[in-house]
């Protein structure tokens, strides 16, 4: 933060914009392009998963066998049909609802739950802290993906058992962010005026410590969700996500590769969707995080 | 703190977390909802089968017990019998353990090219059109699932091109070169993607230094300054982030071999959790989490014999 003239340090020397001025204005300039452009990206996958119905006239799900394979840029199928006649633009569409619910949702515990750990143990070190770091260095030992799987498979395959193995999983990213800012703002003068103006300590850490400590958190939900879309994709390909016939890229992507050979448009148009999505998430998270 | 110090420090903090690791995965079973005997056998299992089961996989003894069988199987690699194939897990999985590291290593060395080529390449044009141009092709890569790319290089390299094998391993040494070229190739584009911005970033700050502004003037050809002085010190925090992105490619490897048909330990775990042969999955866990401790050890470790200056918390 300290890197960050003032305004005054900016222009009392001279109001002339001098070369490094320019530069840094031409830097500012490209970071917010990234935010601006990422967001608007993902506002339009948003604004098409609400109008999905809108967007297009057929059924994501109905089958009509007499249309199937049908390739890209067929009349009435922009984008062709699958191996049962499905129209690939309206498959396509409407798992923008299920991927875009899995990036908002699969982030929400994780986020909360991270944060709160993180300035707990940040904020309070000691043993708190050290039984912490070494909880943490267990679960980084297992790789993110399989351990994930493995939670699966004991609680079974579904939506609702990928919401809570990322959920055990997925904290600890924030946690770590969290109590790094934590142990740097514990000392600080508003924090030591809390205590002496007789502050309980439920209240210092959350009222006076957690918001000023929760920025590179936030900044991580976009990472975060852009991992959590490619781990739910992942896991609806591997088959134990998203199950058909319910519209999800990764899924369809599955489908879609039994066909590699008669219908190449099959694995490759959900991928360019989630690539989108991808690319959206990361260009903001990104632009949030080199601005800071 | 000397280097014998800190070397002896990270083996307790190794052997510490490699316990750790083994309390979550024999954890596991017992905490989470559910119970393994019907998650086997399926919903529609008699009581009776099931507690013949639990019996089975040792459950009705006392915890502690069950913990002292689970930690003594591990140096033999005996991990209970597979349900599916009813076969010693130990056996079944470490046949295929040599595969997936076959095609890890393999993935580590395309990964190891790439990024060299292209992070100098980018560094040395910073601000050009090609930095430009690498930037964006690798942000794409960083954001492109394994799966989907995988499946484009088959459609082109495979199906298109005809010049590799669609999916498998080969028979031969040579075969499994060609074969797992594609899926070393899949790996290797997403874990440089993330390499290549870091080596960029070192080349760049290192650049500025002192020492290889002195050895420009002392007139040194800029091959040698940038061999020598350059990238020695660039590389050093890219080992590191490498280290850390390890877990990455262990995890892609699953994705990847699924992919292309490759018969690893990855294949092997899918194909356990949808027959519900929870033996093989957890020696799979366990044997895939060892392996990241052991190469962040090995990582840490070889930094305090690169780099003499690395000093010890």
């Amino acid at each position: 933060m300290s890197e960050r003239p003032t305004a005054l340090e900016r222009y009392s020397w001279s109001d002339a914009l001098t070369a490094r001025d320019l530069g840094r204005e031409w830097r500012k300039l490209r970071i917010n392009s990234l935010i601006i452009g990422g967001t608007i990206l993902l506002l339009i996958v948003i604004l098409a998963a609400i109008c999905a119905p809108l967007l297009t006239p057929y059924d994501p799900i109905a089958m009509n066998l007499s249309e199937a394979f049908l390739p890209p840029l067929s009349p009435g199928h922009a984008l062709g049909t699958d191996n049962f006649g499905r129209d690939i633009w309206s498959r396509i569409v409407y798992g923008a609802r299920m991927d875009l619910q899995i990036a908002f949702l699969a982030v929400l515990f994780p986020f909360a739950f991270g944060s709160l750990m993180g300035v707990i143990t940040g904020y309070f070190g000691g043993k708190v802290d050290l039984v912490f770091m070494r909880v943490v260095d267990v679960l980084m030992a297992f790789p993110f993906l399989i351990l994930v799987i493995a939670i699966m498979s004991l609680l079974g395959t579904g939506m609702k058992n990928f919401y809570i193995a990322i959920g055990v999983v997925g904290w600890i990213a924030y946690a770590r962010l969290v109590r790094g800012e934590t142990l740097a703002t514990r000392n600080l003068e508003y924090v030591q005026a809390a205590t002496v103006v007789g502050c309980q300590e439920r209240r210092i850490v959350l009222r006076h410590v957690l918001p000023n400590c929760i920025q590179p958190a936030l900044i991580y939900v976009f990472t975060g969700m852009v991992l959590a879309v490619m781990t739910g994709a992942t896991l609806s390909f591997l088959g134990l996500g998203v199950q058909p016939p319910t519209p999800e890229w990764g899924a369809m992507i599955a489908e879609g590769r039994q066909f590699l050979l008669m219908a190449w448009w099959m694995p490759t148009l959900p991928g360019v969707a989630l690539l989108i999505v991808g690319v959206a998430l990361s260009l903001i998270g990104d632009g949030l995080s080199e601005r800071r | 703190m000397g280097r014998v110090a800190y070397i002896r420090n990270r083996l307790a903090l190794m052997v510490f977390v490699l316990f750790g690791v083994t309390i979550v995965i024999f954890g596991m079973v017992r905490v989470l909802p559910g119970d393994p005997a019907f998650l086997i056998l399926g919903d529609r299992a008699t009581e009776e089968s099931a507690a013949a089961l639990r019996v089975q996989l040792g459950l009705t003894k006392p915890l502690l017990e069950q913990y002292w069988d689970f930690m003594s199987g591990i140096p033999q690699a005996k991990f209970g019998m597979s349900l599916l194939y009813r076969q010693p897990v130990g056996d079944l999985v470490l046949r295929r353990v040599p595969v997936s590291i076959y095609l890890a290593i393999y993935a580590m060395v395309l990964a190891a090219i790439i990024t060299l080529t292209f992070g100098i390449t980018a560094a040395l044009k910073k601000g050009r059109f090609a930095d430009h141009a690498i930037r964006v092709v690798f942000l794409l890569f960083l954001t492109t699932p394994s799966f989907w790319l995988g499946i484009l290089l088959i459609l082109f390299f495979s199906l298109r091109l005809r010049i590799l094998p669609v999916a498998g391993y080969g028979e031969t040494s040579i075969d499994h070169l060609r074969y797992l070229f594609l899926p070393a190739l899949t790996l290797a584009l997403g874990l440089s993607a993330v390499l290549i911005r870091n080596l960029r970033g070192q080349i760049i700050l290192v650049q500025r230094s002192d020492y290889v502004r002195t050895a420009r003037a002392k007139g040194l050809f800029e091959g040698q300054v940038l061999q020598r002085h350059v990238l020695r010190n660039a590389l050093m925090p890219v080992i590191t982030i490498f280290g850390l992105q390890f877990g990455y490619l262990v995890g892609g490897t699953v994705v990847v071999e699924t992919v292309f048909a490759i018969p690893g330990m990855g294949q092997l775990l899918i194909q356990s959790i949808t027959a519900r042969d929870y033996p093989v999955v957890q020696a799979i866990t366990l044997i895939s989490a060892f392996l990241v401790i052991i190469v962040n050890l090995a990582v840490d470790i070889s930094y305090s014999f690169l780099d003499p200056r690395v000093t010890y918390e």
